[in-house]
Order: structure tokens, then C-alpha cells, then sequence
């Protein structure tokens, strides 16, 4: 054939000592390959938006669950904390005291919900396919920042209501949204990774939640945490972002110094540690999940 | 000399059978696994083999361009093979390299979502297969066009039916462009005319001069699409030889076993729950079981297995190839539609099929009977194409007082009429 279209014509010579591919038993300390995860990087966005596509399918209520889920909360807290055991709210009216807090740890328990099950649900696709299987837990967090964003246009609202004008500090939250990101994702892989060798994760996520939620300032201020305990608490990165989303859009509570530094610095060791884990199991996924 | 795409060294795969039984770990048993290891650290136990080998020293190379074959019965570790060299799984000893992009097609429709439309379903798909979205757009037309889906694009796949379902998710497929294609049974799917365009597809991008790793039952299309094929067994490559004669040696030295036949526990597939295959055999008129048949005598094949609860609508049956993969007929136990209406519901139990082969019916030479078991549109429960295989003998049927080979694989006593005209003219 002379003319027409050009028929494919596939790159041999070239391709062939660029693309090498050696397989091999990995042992002890597998390379994070964090190379892989980039050429795929499509597939995560791929993956965020099934997840999303799908979440609110065949409900009745649709998206308005991103925001039912923080806001019933937030009225039941306000209830029982705010008016009935007057639980103090560092001056902020008790409901926007506990919703502003309610949102990045709805984002967060729901990032390690969906993520612990991510290869478990998707095991069809890792016994019969190759792809960074890190991108499954990723999506799913990735997935709950879209519901993050519905739940945040209903704190303005409320912002709005109760005459609170954000502080000057605002440009500061997307730091501190990421410090609840790199939190949920460093969890949500080493849960991942977990859940495939051990079901009991199923059953261990429940109640670590629940405690994760009470020793967060959600309910409280962490101002009722006695002095001699505040390095403690601050060794659970979530303190971090709450007092962070206060500070910045109510300009209640405590700016961030060194506590907040000490929840990041376990925000990085537990995104560190689960990146390697993740590495050291993801080997035997096809054959456990 | 032509650069090698893939070479494969020595490569391994052990299996805990644990993991083949399906079941995971607690995190007790875990512990307690811990805890007794060390406590019987200097003790040897070794009752029980808790490992088995799915593939052991297997070392080739493939060409750039070649379209290589696979064969080997259930559970020989075919599937291993190719999970290790698309990156599933990790061999246990031993290496691999390839060399370029590599498509993997171990199952059609990985990753489809029965709630996204057939749109959403071609981008997820691609991207799971490793396209660009670019890519996938650009050849978006000519995927609809092949699955013949365009009045449906936007209807959530859940309300495909299942031909059209295969069709999409084999068309995606059929359009990603890897220098290095490994496809599994994928072709065992479908309908005729289904399989027939997949064939198709896959004799072009063998033409295209991709590399091409192909596993199947199905010995034609093995024997259509490829040059040279692996025949392997037991986790061991056996032979490497051009197809057609990997293919006699497959089928006729006793790979496929003589005469009788069990099904092993590890070569029986989890999903043909709740249909489980025990034996096959092969039996003359008498109840011998024998491995020759003379083609002047009447046979039997036996297949017993059993149902683990009462299954609807079941058929049981065999169809029978010869030593070229050349399919000879196909019949089921319900074919008679008074046994079927009868038979409408298989009760929990063990059952025998029996079927005879007439006499004066095969001609000389090898044969392979399959099984296969199902409830038609619904399920394929089971399905093994070399269950058996057996010789035919033909001394004595119509014709062999002239030593010369037939052609065709039957032989049948005809009746003839001769006459003699009396005007010549």
C-alpha cells in the first residue's frame, strides 16, 4: 500500500532499550517506584471520578449526603454538647464552632472508610490487571474532597448567617486541608494494605474512628485539654487541622506553632510509613486479596 | 536478527495453598502462626507439602513480532505465566524482561462499572488497560463502530445484554496499541459470530507485527494465529515447537490422558461452583474401559459428576475434535427437548452422563472428546476442551480392504445403490 492513511506504525527501535521491563521477586525494601504511579496519573483521575460517578447512584438524596452527614452531626452536637452540657466554643457560636471542625473529619473518616476498602472491592481488577495499585486507596481519598467542597459552600452559608468574616489567615487553609490529606492518605494505605491480608480491618475501623473523633477537638476546644497533655495531643495530626480550620476562618483558638508542627511531622511519618508498607504487601495482593 | 520482545529466565511461582483455597488470614492466626514457628523452629514438620509449585524453570524468548501460543490443561499454569508477565502477580524465583509497552487482556471488561453508560465505561476501561485519554478519544468511533453499540453509548451497561457487554469491553481491548499483547482464554466467550470478528481482530494486530502471547483451548484458533506455541504441563514448559506440531503433541502424547480420566482438585476452577466434575471415561460395549476404539463397534463416554445443589436448566455434554482441532460434533445429555422439560431442575446429587457413539461412525485416526456443562444464556458452569482422548481404529469398517488413508474425520457405512443401465447411452 502506498497512499491512504498511515497505517500504524509502532516506534520498535526506540522504544526498545527505553522500555525495559524486568520482572522480578522484590525483596525486603521495594523501591517506592513512584515513576510508575506517574505514567498512570490519568487512571487516578480516572478512578476519583467512577468513584464519584457511582457513590450517589440509585439515592434518593444524591450529593446533598456530602452535606446531610456533617450537618446532622453538627445539630446533634449542637444540642447535646452546646446547649445541654455547654460545652465552651472559644466565643464562636456552638454550631460553626463544631461544623467547621465537623467537615475536614467528615473528609477524613471518610477517606479512611472508602480507602481501607478500596482493594477488597476492586479485587477483580488487581487479579487480572497491572496498574500502581496505590492509585485505588488515592482515588477514594481524592473522591471525598469533591464532598468536602459541597460541605464547605454550606459553612460560608453558615459563616454568612452568623456575621463571622473569615481571617486574614484564610490563604492558610488549603495547608491545612493538605495536612488532612497527607493524614487520610498515609492511614488509608497502610488500612488498604491491611485489609487485604487481614479482614479484621473490617472490624478494627469502626472504633478506631469513633476514639480518633474524641480525641480530636470536634465536640471541644482543645483548650480544655489540661496544659501538661497538649504535646500528647498534638502527636494526633487531626488536632492539627481542626485548630488549623478554626484559627483560619474564625480566628478562634490557638495559631500554629510547635503543636502544629508536631502534627504534621506524624502526618509525614505516617504517609512515610504507609508508602512502605503499602510497597512491601502490594506483591502479594493478586495472590491474598 | 530480529530483537527479542520478551525473555523469560527461569521463571517460578509458588503458591501457599491457603491461597489457592481462597481463604485469608485473620490477624489471630497471624499471631499464633508467628508464635508456633518458633516454638517449633527446631521440630520438622513436614506432613504436608503447604506449598505447591504453579510454575517451575520456565525460561523463553519471543521475538519482536512473533505471535507465540500457549497450551496446557486447566490448572498447568498457563494463567500463572501470563499473570507474571503482565505484572499481576510476582514470580516466587526467577526473572523476566520485557521489552516494551505491554497490553494485558486476561479477562474482557476489567474494570467496568455496571453503572456507567458504555461512554464512561470506554474511557475507564482504556485508562485501566493503559491508554491515554487522547488515545482513547481518538479511537472512540471505531470502538462503538466495532462493539455495534451506537444507539446504546449512553446507557448504563447494567442494561446490555450480555452480547453486547462482551462486545464493548472486547472492543476497547482490540483497540489498545502495546507493542506487546498477552491474552488469556478471553475468546471463550461469546457467541459464534462474536468469537469469529475477535479472531479476526487479533489475526490483524498479529499482522500488524506486534508480539503477541496467546493462550487457548480452542486448538484452531492457535493453529490459525499462531507460528510456534509452549505446551505446557504441570508447571513445567514441555515443548516449544512450531504450532502444528506442539498441537499433535499436545493432544496425542498423553497430555490429554487416555481412556479415563479424573479431575484433580487444583484443575477444577472455583466458579464452576456449584457444577464439579469427577471423571470422564471411555468404554466399550462390555463396560471396559479402553482407549482405542474400533470404529465397527459402538462406544460410551461416561462423565460423572456431581451437583452441589440443584442447578436449572442444566445441559451436560461433549463435543468432539479431532487431533487438528477441527470441531466433529456437539451433543447434550438434553438435546431431546421431552428430556429436557422433564429434567428441568438437577437436583443435589451425583449423576452420571452417558452418551454412545454409534458405530461405523469415526474414521481412523485421534480424537478429543470436551465437556462441558451449562445452563444455556445463563451460565457456563464448566468447560474443559481436552477431557479426554482416544485413537479409532478403523480395520474392518467400509472401504479398508483398499490400504489407503480417508480424508475427512468420519467414516460412516453409507448404502450405496448400483445399477445397471441398459442403454449405455
Amino acid at each position: 500500500m502506498v497512499s491512504g492513511k498511515p497505517k500504524i506504525t509502532l516506534p520498535m527501535q526506540n522504544t526498545l532499550d527505553t522500555r525495559v521491563t524486568l520482572i522480578k521477586p522484590s525483596f525486603g525494601w521495594a523501591a517506592l517506584n513512584l515513576r510508575d504511579l506517574w505514567i498512570y496519573r490519568e487512571l487516578i483521575l480516572f478512578m476519583t471520578w467512577r468513584d464519584l460517578k457511582v457513590r450517589y447512584k440509585q439515592t434518593l438524596l444524591g450529593a446533598s449526603w456530602a452535606v446531610l452527614q456533617p450537618f446532622l452531626t453538627m445539630v446533634v452536637f449542637s444540642i447535646f454538647f452546646g446547649n445541654l452540657a455547654k460545652v465552651p466554643s472559644d466565643g464562636v457560636p456552638y454550631p460553626i464552632f463544631s461544623y467547621t471542625a465537623l467537615i475536614p473529619w467528615t473528609l477524613f473518616s471518610k477517606a479512611l472508610h472508602d480507602a481501607s476498602h478500596s482493594l477488597v472491592s476492586n479485587r477483580h481488577m488487581i487479579t487480572k490487571i497491572y496498574f500502581p495499585r496505590m492509585i485505588l486507596p488515592l482515588a477514594s481519598v481524592l473522591a471525598g474532597v469533591v464532598d468536602f467542597l459541597i460541605a464547605f459552600i454550606v459553612l460560608i452559608a453558615m459563616m454568612i448567617f452568623y456575621g463571622i468574616a473569615p481571617t486574614s489567615n484564610i490563604w492558610t487553609l488549603p495547608l491545612f486541608l493538605i495536612l488532612a490529606l497527607v493524614t487520610a492518605i498515609g492511614v488509608g494505605l497502610w488500612l488498604s494494605a491491611l485489609n487485604v491480608l487481614y479482614r479484621d480491618i473490617n472490624y478494627v475501623l469502626p472504633f478506631l474512628t469513633q476514639f480518633w473523633m474524641f480525641l480530636t477537638p470536634i465536640a471541644y476546644p482543645s483548650s480544655m485539654v489540661p496544659q501538661q497533655f497538649q504535646m500528647m495531643y498534638a502527636l494526633n495530626p487531626m488536632t492539627g487541622v481542626v485548630e488549623g480550620f478554626r484559627w483560619a476562618l474564625l480566628g478562634s483558638g490557638q495559631a500554629p506553632g510547635v503543636q502544629t508542627l508536631i502534627s504534621s511531622l506524624v502526618a509525614l511519618l505516617l504517609l512515610v510509613t504507609g508508602l512502605v508498607y503499602f510497597r512491601r504487601t502490594e506483591r502479594q495482593f493478586a495472590d491474598m486479596v | 536478527m530480529t530483537p527479542t520482545a520478551i525473555r523469560v529466565n527461569n521463571i517460578g511461582k509458588e503458591y501457599r495453598l491457603g491461597q489457592l483455597m481462597n481463604t485469608y488470614r485473620t490477624l489471630r492466626e497471624s499471631i499464633t502462626e508467628r508464635v508456633r514457628k518458633n516454638r517449633q523452629s527446631t521440630e520438622k514438620d513436614n506432613t504436608m507439602p503447604n506449598s505447591i509449585w504453579a510454575l517451575r524453570n520456565v525460561s523463553f524468548d519471543v521475538n519482536q513480532g512473533q505471535v507465540l501460543g500457549v497450551v496446557g490443561r486447566n490448572g498447568a499454569g498457563k494463567s500463572t505465566l501470563l499473570k507474571i508477565l503482565s505484572r499481576v502477580t510476582e514470580p516466587t524465583e526467577g526473572s523476566a524482561e520485557i521489552h516494551g509497552r505491554v497490553g494485558s487482556l486476561l479477562e474482557v471488561g476489567t474494570g467496568f462499572h455496571p453503572e456507567l453508560t458504555g461512554r464512561e465505561n470506554i474511557f475507564l476501561n482504556g485508562a485501566i488497560l493503559g491508554m491515554r485519554k487522547t488515545e482513547i478519544e481518538s479511537k472512540f468511533d471505531e470502538i462503538v463502530d466495532f462493539a455495534e453499540v451506537e444507539q446504546f453509548i449512553d446507557t448504563p451497561v447494567k442494561r446490555y445484554s450480555s452480547g453486547m457487554y462482551l462486545r464493548l469491553a472486547f472492543a476497547v481491548a482490540a483497540h489498545l496499541e502495546p507493542e506487546i499483547l498477552i491474552v488469556d482464554e478471553v475468546l471463550a466467550v461469546g457467541d459464534a459470530e462474536f468469537q469469529r470478528k475477535c479472531l479476526g481482530k487479533m489475526s490483524d494486530v498479529a499482522k500488524q507485527g506486534r508480539t503477541v502471547m496467546f493462550v487457548s483451548h480452542n486448538m484452531s484458533a492457535i493453529l490459525r494465529l499462531t507460528e510456534e506455541t509452549l505446551v505446557i504441563d504441570r508447571g513445567q514448559l514441555l515443548l516449544r515447537a512450531p504450532t502444528q506440531e506442539a498441537v499433535d503433541f499436545y493432544l496425542s502424547r498423553g497430555l490429554t490422558q487416555e481412556g479415563q480420566r479424573q479431575w484433580l482438585v487444583d484443575e477444577i476452577p472455583a466458579k464452576s461452583a456449584p457444577f464439579k466434575p469427577i471423571s470422564i471415561r471411555l468404554l466399550d460395549k462390555k463396560g471396559n474401559v479402553i482407549d482405542t476404539v474400533r470404529s465397527t463397534e459402538e462406544s460410551f463416554i461416561e462423565f460423572e459428576y456431581s451437583l452441589v445443589k440443584a442447578v436449572k436448566g442444566l445441559r451436560v455434554g461433549i463435543y468432539l475434535i479431532t487431533a487438528r482441532g477441527e470441531f466433529v460434533f456437539t451433543s447434550f445429555d438434553t438435546d431431546d427437548e421431552d428430556t429436557f422439560i422433564a429434567l428441568s431442575q438437577r437436583e443435589a446429587g451425583n449423576y452420571i452422563s452417558r452418551v454412545k457413539i454409534p458405530a461405523n461412525l469415526l474414521n481412523r485416526g485421534r480424537f478429543v472428546p470436551g465437556v462441558n456443562a451449562s445452563s444455556f444464556s445463563i451460565r457456563t458452569y464448566f468447560h474443559d476442551e481436552q477431557a479426554l482422548a482416544f485413537n479409532v481404529d478403523a480395520s474392518g469398517a467400509p472401504g479398508t480392504h483398499w490400504p489407503e488413508p480417508r480424508m475427512g474425520p468420519i467414516r460412516p457405512a453409507l448404502k450405496w445403490e448400483i445399477k445397471k443401465l441398459d442403454h449405455a447411452n
